[in-house]
């Protein structure tokens, strides 16, 4: 008899060896796309986080051979147009990307490579999940990790538009969406993700998120020691915290990393959507559609026989002028 | 010859004895029915989008990937078959003075008491309005839509620019399908209306009660005509 794998915790550990059951279940979901009822589980799994801390990167995207290796994708051979990023972008074959921006610091006046690497941050409150019209497309588990179910998912790119990161890229090939699964299916099975496997100067760390708060806060700590005063956790609020999360130099302009948002929240043009609209919009089509078979069954406007003669009478008289 | 006031060159009178009044050539009601497919089919699988309550209607097209890359294709279709019946009715839906105190007494249509209310050519204010509205809400659909066509134009425009299109589509696909019950409420509430985009006439009563300035002008006309 196999046994059920433990909720991982590190993703430095080797793996067990012997067959396990899945620990992150159907019924672990604690929201889906288009599901407004989903009934709540009854177990509530540890959070998990993935901290990168963008100080310790050396850009040598071990994580994104690992990411190609264990999701089985293949991204297109691309050309060099003379940028360290390869591919150019996230795409439904590369699922996380290392992005390379170049800042001349004012303050010390000196050149620093600011490497981040980019992918789903599993929002807490995910903006894609709630943009979503396919029930089920989007789920989010108790542990934090929001994923994709490809066969629920129509393809419509909702989820693009309410991403606060422009993470989800759609398939030509099954027109279906793509992004990081923080390795869901090694999770369940007691895994840390890949790309935390691979990393070798540990940037990319992986554990509960209680854990990687602790750790990221001694890292800011030895930055800050270091000369780095800015040097602070990126787990931004206005998505409720996420179960990615950066440890940053410069904490206080998080868009000097390729554009990380100062301040990401989901879209209030995709809140309003997806809100009172679609409240407000349902019940006045309801509304309309019931007045009016009432108004159709109790009244009717009709033509009167005498108006039938006075037209023939007015045909006739013209057709004799 | 002078083109009519109040109708179009076609209309004419099919028969004086009972009076049957020609409204819409075949032509006509082909296209007028290709786009209310067109917008029943956009409405059933775009309402099945907009709220998980609907999305069942999804299995009517045989699953949520084959509804979401049929709905712009349809949508392409609606706006040029829509576009044709604009080129054929935009002219004698222009306002007129009498149009004025058609709404002003709006009661009175309601109250079905249109003997109090100025002649009418061949469309009523309502119907008017039904026009203009779909016209104006078929061009931001449309626009908003091909924004919003992930498949072939994701690459071309920008995420914040997608989200208010997004809220724009959805919006005026309420505002669309509002007028749409209407304009079907009205065919079938105002008796005799129906057989004008099924057999393609009407009956004198109905052109006399409903629309007596085309009566007078398609009688007149063919009397004349006669005449010659």
């Amino acid at each position: 008899m196999t046994e059920t794998a433990p909720q991982p915790t590190t993703a430095a550990a080797n793996p067990p060896v012997q067959p396990m059951e899945s620990n992150l279940l159907p019924s672990d979901v604690v929201r889906a796309s288009a599901t407004p009822d989903l009934p709540q589980p009854t177990r509530q799994l540890t959070k998990i986080a993935k901290l990168i801390d963008v100080s310790k990167c050396i850009g040598c995207k071990a994580c994104q051979a690992a990411c190609v290796e264990w999701n089985d994708t293949n991204p297109a051979i691309g050309e060099n147009t003379g940028v360290y990023e390869n591919p150019h972008d996230l795409t439904p074959d590369m699922f996380t990307l290392m992005r390379f921006s170049e800042w001349d610091n004012p303050a010390t006046n000196e050149l620093e490579w600011l490497i981040r690497k980019d992918g789903c941050m599993h929002c807490e409150d995910p903006g894609c999940l709630k943009a979503c019209p396919a029930p089920g497309a989007i789920v989010q588990y108790s542990n934090g990790i929001v994923d994709f179910i490809h066969e629920n998912c129509i393809g419509c790119g909702y989820c693009v538009t309410g991403c606060p990161f422009d993470i989800p890229r759609i398939s030509k090939v099954d027109n279906t969406s793509y992004k990081c699964t923080l390795c869901s299916d090694r999770v369940a099975v007691g895994q840390g993700p890949a790309c935390a496997k691979a990393c070798p100067t540990k940037a990319i760390v992986f554990g509960t998120k209680e854990d990687m708060v602790a750790h990221a806060n001694d890292r800011v700590e030895d930055l800050k020691s270091r000369g780095y005063e800015n040097a602070g956790i990126y787990d931004p609020q206005g998505v409720g915290g996420t179960h990615v999360f950066y440890v940053l130099h410069h904490a206080d302009k998080p868009s000097l990393y390729s554009d990380l948002p100062d301040n990401p929240r989901i879209s209030p043009i995709v809140e309003g959507w997806k809100g009172v609209t679609k409240t407000a919009g349902m019940a006045v089509m309801g509304v309309a559609a019931a007045g009016a078979v009432l108004m159709g069954l109790f009244s009717r406007n009709k033509v009167e026989p005498e108006e039938e003669i006075a037209a023939e009478r007015l045909v006739r008289d013209r057709e004799e002028l | 010859m002078r083109r009519p006031l109040y109708s179009e060159r076609g209309d004419h009178i099919e028969s004086a004895d009972p009076v049957r009044v020609s409204r819409y050539r075949g032509l006509t009601r082909l296209n007028h029915w290709v786009t209310a497919i067109s917008l029943i089919v956009l409405a059933l699988s775009g309402l099945a989008f907009f709220s998980p309550y609907l999305y069942f209607l999804t299995w009517l097209f045989g699953g949520g990937q084959i509804a979401r890359w049929l709905h712009p294709f349809v949508g392409v279709l609606l706006f040029f078959s829509f576009l044709l019946l604009f080129v054929q009715m935009w002219r004698l839906n222009l306002p007129k003075p009498e149009d004025t105190t058609w709404v002003a007494n709006i009661g009175d249509v309601v109250t079905g008491h249109e003997e109090r209310l100025p002649e009418l050519g061949k469309y009523n204010a309502g119907q008017k309005f039904i026009f203009w509205a779909m016209t104006i809400l078929i061009v931001v659909l449309i626009v908003s839509g091909i924004m919003m066509w992930e498949q072939y134009f994701a690459e071309f425009v920008p995420i914040p620019v997608r989200r208010v299109a997004t809220l724009i589509h959805s919006l005026s696909a309420v505002a669309i399908i509002l007028v749409f019950i209407l304009h079907v409420f009205a065919a079938f509430w105002v008796r005799g209306t129906l057989r004008a985009m099924t057999q393609g006439d009407v009956t004198g009563g109905w052109a006399w009660r409903h629309h007596r300035k085309w009566l007078r002008e398609v009688a007149g006309r063919e009397g004349r005509d006669a005449a010659e």
